[in-house]
């Protein structure tokens, strides 16, 4: 990043008159725009920026230098498995033979596209041990919602309706209950132990009759392993409910273990984590949704399937799917990134994700739990959580441990998540990042413990060194400017 | 410590109702200010509308969290509080002074389901 | 060991392990019962070099056909400019998480607070949201909103003018979140303003969606609409092409209260479907019903202007159980696409798009009606850069195969008698000129 602060908007850079595109010319001027009905069109062009094409390169430019992304440093975010993202995978999404396609063209015309979706629907079924997967949706959350539209649509069409309850763990993914809301179901909560688990003894006099099935991400959001896996999936599966696996924890299991072995029914997974496509700033992602047999037929249309006789793949439509949650195929560009990323590790390397990605949680956590408070002893999987400094005695915050981490060029875990601790710190370092890194990176965390103790006044007014400082939050909502338009009008 | 006044009825959500004659006037507790922080919102229903208790009427909104409100008793709304239209902060600077919305009340029989303030002091453990 | 993506040398991991006072990596595992662990490998290739992933992806490419492409019906082949994909490109956008810590992450904060800006003075309407995943689930979104402001409706209409695909996504979501669609019938192209006036009076109406251009490419005249809405206490939502919104009436100037859609057709390539972006725009009033994140401008502590995600008390993982929409992220690269296209375009080129497209889709239509094969499917309505023409011979299937064999898509078949044909400012006279020269053609064999 630079120091020197770029805050200029693409508005403020605009000048009547100037333009930066070129289009061919019209060869059929005879037939005019200004013949539609005129009660029809807009009464002014909109307020865009006009401005040159070098101009907008460089805004664009100066802007990304106020961004930090895994490329520019250590990324040690808590649930987000931010690995990094190979350039191959980028290459491979913008291969010509693909980009141009239109999702609704001639299905003949687009073999290898299906091909694509079909070998990854098979890879991940592979690596999930359940039986299919659609690609369709287009986040973890809007997988979520998928998989439980699908486990609504197996009690449904056994004409059991009155299964309207999901089972939630506390520590879970906020999205967790927002989706069981968004499908029509009421989240039952299930309390967790001292130690990060769910009680199975919390849990038994929850079920019944009335229970659709449980949603659990496992490893937890405190990346402890639920050992009491086989005896919670038993008692749901004997109550008559389905276990849906949020598959945003999966990285840990990459060649250790499979959900469907598991006793899971339903999972979705999350390309843009565990399959290293890029997270955009916050998208373009993708939520596959896999099932075990006996519930395919739920998934949403359209769906890909392999015509043995013709040897060739279609796209087809069933009646018992639960619908559509998107219009075409998902976010194809995604999908060629998640192929490529495991043709790339082939099976000798993805067994190695789950281990290497353990190791190096586990490391980090031996070596600062002398100064930051570890609620839970023992073996992490692929992140762990800290509740705040050690030393209680100053009022240094996790907010502010966080801060002061971007002075060190450090990007800050997840924090205050999950909602058992008050002062959580969830660090996940990825199989990448090598041990230099992780060292300099318990280094600072150790400085920042000490500064907290010593100079206090240090951290709490931290960061001091990135483009910006801290934000006054509180004003931007009691008064949101969320235009140009607005800001313009603001400041007279 | 939390501010709590005497005479006052209070829910296990956090809510108020001072009570005078067949009005109440209802708000959040200053516990409850105190744990959402800056208030930057308060949603809140329409004169006229119809509360139930135990029912949420409206909502109020911090930086970090969104949270309902829940009526402690059930009535018709006959005046929200509108100051807090442009300056929900009130309710930071005194929850009791700056009650969210007043209703006639059309079960005084319902107060006996809240807690007093003893029973409210015992309940949030201070 | 030695893997690309895995920096860790022998000693390294023995090291690591020592400190963690275990023996070997599979000691990290040790508390999952050991019948739950996998003991194979997975069936799946070894390993490849880039040398053959590339080999892989070129040979599956020969069974794709990169086809003129005379087919829209909500996806549309305009022109992308090369500045976009090399911005893209730039890691610090794109491996970058949500800008949830402010200070490190001005970049995506700032092209959203854009995206916003432009998105509301495209629609006419006073705020955007961050972006959605797609037109699709945008208007499922919208229809979601519509609802929860309503507090006790759960019905809401859908024009039978809308692109069925973008119905089919939102009666999915209706149908699991306990919400009624009714559809309000389409006569001669066009929604009925008789059936939807009989509809949405019956007074538990949440909200009414409808297409601006419509399914058919029609440009509806919706005078009056968000009035007869308002009277009956129901939200007015319209699903807009955004590239169109350059020149047609706004969802704002209509007095719409939600303006919804699919921003692919602001320059993202078709992809195969996506990655797209979505977008949903509203009035200030109805800011906190909006689902979504929304980025706001604030201050630093040195009085620096900043931008800052704010009103995040209304989003979903934040609501948990009481959440009323799915929308848990957004798709800021995406957003970040259209950002960079419509700075580029400005005012001056989205119109002359437009003006390109119409001329190119008018001239088709001319073309094709010229010959007795071919009519328009609604004469005399008004239509941008899509229209459906009746189609009068007996072979359809064979004249797109004709079609599909001189590496042209031509058009989405709707029934048997009825083809969606689209025309954009990409397309040549000449590409038009042949695609009717086969029509012509086809016509005579076909005799």
């Amino acid at each position: 990043m630079n120091n020197v602060y770029y805050g200029k908007l693409i508005f403020e850079l605009s000048k009547e008159g100037r333009c930066g595109y070129s289009l061919p010319k019209n060869e059929l001027g005879q037939y005019k725009l200004e013949d539609m009905p005129a009660h029809l069109m807009r009464d002014e062009a909109p307020a865009l920026p006009q401005v040159d094409e070098l101009t907008v390169v460089r805004h664009y430019t100066n802007m990304s230098n106020n961004n930090f992304g895994v490329d520019t440093g250590f990324y040690p975010l808590g649930s987000c498995t931010m690995k990094y993202n190979p350039k191959i995978n980028e290459e491979m999404c913008n291969h010509h033979a693909f980009t141009g396609l239109h999702p609704l063209q001639d299905p003949s015309t687009v073999q290898g596209a299906l091909e694509v979706y079909s070998n990854l629907q098979y890879s991940l079924a592979e690596i999930s041990g359940l039986s299919e997967f659609t690609l369709n949706p287009f986040a973890g959350a809007h997988g979520e919602l998928t998989g439980l539209m699908v486990m609504k649509s197996y009690h449904l069409s056994r004409g059991d309706e009155k299964r309207t309850k999901v089972i939630i763990p506390d520590s879970a993914h906020g999205t967790n209950p927002a989706s069981a809301a968004v499908c029509g179901f009421n989240v039952v909560v299930v309390k967790s132990r001292p130690d990060g688990t769910v009680d199975v003894e919390d849990l038994r006099p929850l079920l019944d009759d009335t229970i659709a099935g449980m949603m659990m991400t496992n490893p937890n959001t405190l990346g402890i392993f639920e050992h009491n896996i086989a005896e919670i999936a038993q008692l749901v599966h004997e109550a008559g409910g389905l276990m849906y696996y949020d598959g945003a924890n999966l990285n840990p299991m990459l060649g250790m273990c499979r959900p469907g072995d598991l006793g899971f029914d339903i999972m979705h997974i999350n390309l843009h984590k565990t399959f290293s496509t890029p997270h955009g700033g916050g998208g373009p992602g993708s939520g596959p949704v896999g099932v075990r047999e006996g519930l395919e037929q739920f998934l949403p249309n359209p769906r890909v399937v392999a015509d043995e006789e013709t040897m060739s793949f279609k796209v087809v439509s069933n009646d018992e799917s639960l619908g559509s949650v998107s219009g075409f195929l998902g976010n194809f560009g995604v999908i060629m990134r998640a192929y490529a990323y495991i043709l790339t590790l082939g099976k000798e390397n993805l067994r190695m994700v789950g281990p290497l990605a353990t190791l190096n949680a586990n490391y980090i956590k031996e070596c600062l739990k002398d100064c930051y408070e570890l609620p839970i002893e023992g073996v992490c999987k692929h992140e762990f959580v800290f509740d705040g400094l050690k030393d209680k005695s100053t009022e240094v915050t996790t907010l502010d441990v966080a801060k002061r981490l971007l002075d060190y060029g450090y990007h800050a875990p997840t924090i205050y998540f999950p909602l058992l601790f008050h002062q959580a710190l969830m660090i996940e370092p990825t199989e990448n990042e090598s041990k230099e890194t992780l060292d300099g990176f318990i280094e600072v965390m150790r400085t920042i413990a000490r500064e907290a103790s010593e100079t206090p006044e240090l951290v709490k007014t931290a960061p001091h060194n990135t483009p910006v400082r801290r934000l006054d939050d509180t004003l931007a909502a009691l008064h949101p400017v969320v235009t140009y338009t607005e800001l313009v009008a603001d400041n007279q | 410590m939390s501010k709590i006044l005497e005479g006052l009825y209070y829910s296990e959500s956090h809510e108020y109702v001072k009570v005078e004659g067949n009005i109440g006037f209802i708000g959040i507790t200053d516990y409850a200010q105190h744990e959402l922080g800056n208030v930057v919102y308060v949603d809140v229903p329409e004169v006229d509308d119809e509360v139930t208790a135990g029912e949420e009427f409206g909502a109020v909104e911090s930086v970090k969290a969104a949270s309902d409100l829940m009526s402690p008793v059930s009535g018709t709304v006959i005046e929200v509080n509108e100051a807090l239209e442009d300056e929900p902060g009130l309710v930071n600077k005194d929850a009791f002074e700056n009650w969210i919305i007043k209703v006639e009340i059309s079960d005084l029989g319902e107060l006996d389901n809240l807690m007093t303030a003893e029973a409210y002091k015992a309940f949030i453990g201070e | 060991m030695n893997y690309k993506y895995f920096p860790h040398t022998d000693e390294d991991i023995k090291s690591m392990l020592d400190k963690c006072g275990l023996k070997s990596l599979a000691d990290l595992y040790e508390d999952i019962p050991g019948e739950l662990v996998l003991h194979r490998d997975y069936e799946l290739p070894e390993e490849m070099s880039e040398v053959e992933v590339r080999k892989m992806f070129d040979e599956l490419g020969e069974y794709n056909q990169t086809l003129n492409c005379f087919i829209g019906a909500g996806v549309y082949n305009h022109y992308s400019p090369s500045v976009i994909n090399a911005i893209l490109s730039r890691s610090e956008f794109l491996t970058s998480y949500t800008p949830y810590q402010a200070e490190i992450s001005q970049g995506t904060l700032q092209y959203i607070f854009e995206y916003q800006s432009m998105m509301a003075a495209l629609t006419g309407m006073e705020v955007s949201n961050a972006s959605m995943y797609d037109g699709t689930t945008a208007t499922a979104e919208a229809m979601m909103m519509a609802v929860a402001n309503a507090k006790k409706r759960n019905k809401v209409l859908i024009s039978d003018t809308m692109n069925p695909i973008v119905t089919r996504v939102v009666e999915t979501y209706a149908k699991f979140h306990g919400i009624v669609v009714e559809h309000i019938a389409a006569v001669d192209g066009v929604t009925s303003r008789e059936d939807f006036e009989n509809k949405v009076s019956q007074g538990d109406v949440a909200g009414v969606i409808v297409a601006a251009p419509n399914f058919y490419g029609i440009v509806e005249d919706y005078t009056g609409w968000a009035d007869t809405c308002h009277d009956n206490k129901a939200l007015f939502i319209m699903n807009c092409n955004a590239s169109a919104l350059g020149v047609i009436k706004t969802p704002g100037e209509w007095g719409a209260d939600v303006a919804v859609g699919d921003g692919q057709s602001l320059g993202i390539p078709m992809n195969f479907g996506g990655p797209y972006v979505g977008y949903l725009c509203t009035s200030k009033k109805l800011i906190r019903k909006m689902p979504g994140r929304i980025v706001g401008a604030t201050k630093d502590m040195d009085g620096k202007r900043t931008f800052v995600l704010t009103l995040q008390a209304r989003e979903q993982h934040i609501r948990r159980e009481k959440a009323t929409s799915n929308i848990c992220s957004n798709q800021s690269l995406m957003a970040l696409y259209v950002t960079i296209y419509m700075a580029l375009m400005g005012k001056q080129g989205l119109k002359e798009v437009n003006a390109l497209s119409y001329s190119n889709a008018h001239y088709l239509a001319d073309e094709l009606c010229k010959l007795d094969d071919f009519e328009l499917a609604y004469p005399g309505k008004p239509f941008l850069h899509e229209f459906a023409v009746k189609y009068k011979g007996e072979n359809i299937n064979e004249l797109l195969d004709t079609m599909l064999d001189a590496g042209i898509q031509f058009g989405l078949k709707i029934d048997d008698h009825t083809l969606l044909l689209c025309a954009t400012e990409t397309l040549s006279k000449d590409d038009i000129d042949d695609a009717v020269c086969i029509c012509e053609g086809f016509q005579n064999i076909d005799k």
